[in-house]
């Protein structure tokens, strides 16, 4: 897949309760140079009137702080409140 | 033999405490974490665990070897299960083997509630009436990430 000129392609995973508001665990995306992992969340996910999930985020499979600047062709993932154990 | 895993199987208590068993340990615990039948008075039927999953064995790994360098002479191995676990059986169980007990219970301690927080997996809880996704109190506690995001909650 081929990105217009200022723009790149990241591959997005969500898990629980965000895969299940998106209806989809990946999804591509297209988005502009510069943007942060936490501008991303923002976009995909608006506000609604009680908020947003809050999430930690991951990019390359570890976590990032949300200032992060998107590479072309990274992984990204939104962490929901953890459950495990 | 290194046992950080996940899986949809029942899990296997004699798999992690071999892994960690070795001639200079003199004590060994097994910590079973295990699915309950309320919470907060109300009945769960089942619970479902999601993870994603090369992040989760990573994280894993790292408490393991965290627990290594705090603890010298502590070896850990561990197994989280996906998928529906049903009432009494094990979510999680985490084998630590140290030259003496002090450590293993301290290590033990802290690989569990370093999981706890860190570890991208998610639970379900079922219910009679629904169903909900549950956090634990501990998530993100410690984790290098910044800050975590309100996402502009009121």
């Amino acid at each position: 897949m081929t990105s217009s000129p200022g723009t790149l392609q990241v591959e997005v995973h969500l898990f629980a309760g965000l895969r299940e508001q998106a209806g989809a665990s990946t999804v591509q995306r297209t988005v502009a140079a510069g943007t942060t992992v936490a501008e991303l969340y923002a976009q995909m996910f608006p506000a609604g009137p009680s908020g947003r999930m809050p999430v930690m985020y991951a990019v390359q499979q570890a976590y990032v702080p949300g200032d992060t600047v998107l590479e072309g062709g990274v992984e990204v993932a939104f962490i929901p409140p953890l459950g495990g154990g | 033999m290194v046992v950080i895993k996940l899986t949809d199987n029942v899990l296997d208590e004699a798999e992690v405490r071999a892994a960690v068993s070795r001639p200079g340990a003199g004590a060994i615990l097994v910590f079973h974490g295990v699915t309950r039948d309320n919470f907060a008075g109300r009945g769960v039927t089942r619970l479902e665990y999601e993870a994603y999953p090369e992040m989760a064995v990573a994280q894993m790994r790292a408490i393991a070897d965290e627990a290594g360098e705090r603890w010298p002479g502590v070896r850990v191995a561990m197994s989280h299960r996906t998928g529906v676990v049903p009432v009494e059986e094990a979510s999680v169980l985490i084998a630590v083997s140290s030259p003496h007990r002090d450590h293993a219970y301290q290590a033990s301690r802290f690989c569990i509630d370093t999981l706890k927080a860190r570890v991208p997996i998610w639970k379900k809880e079922h219910y009679d009436d629904g169903s909900a996704w549950k956090a634990n109190a501990e998530s993100g506690r410690g984790v290098d990430c910044g800050h975590i995001d309100d996402g502009g909650a009121p």
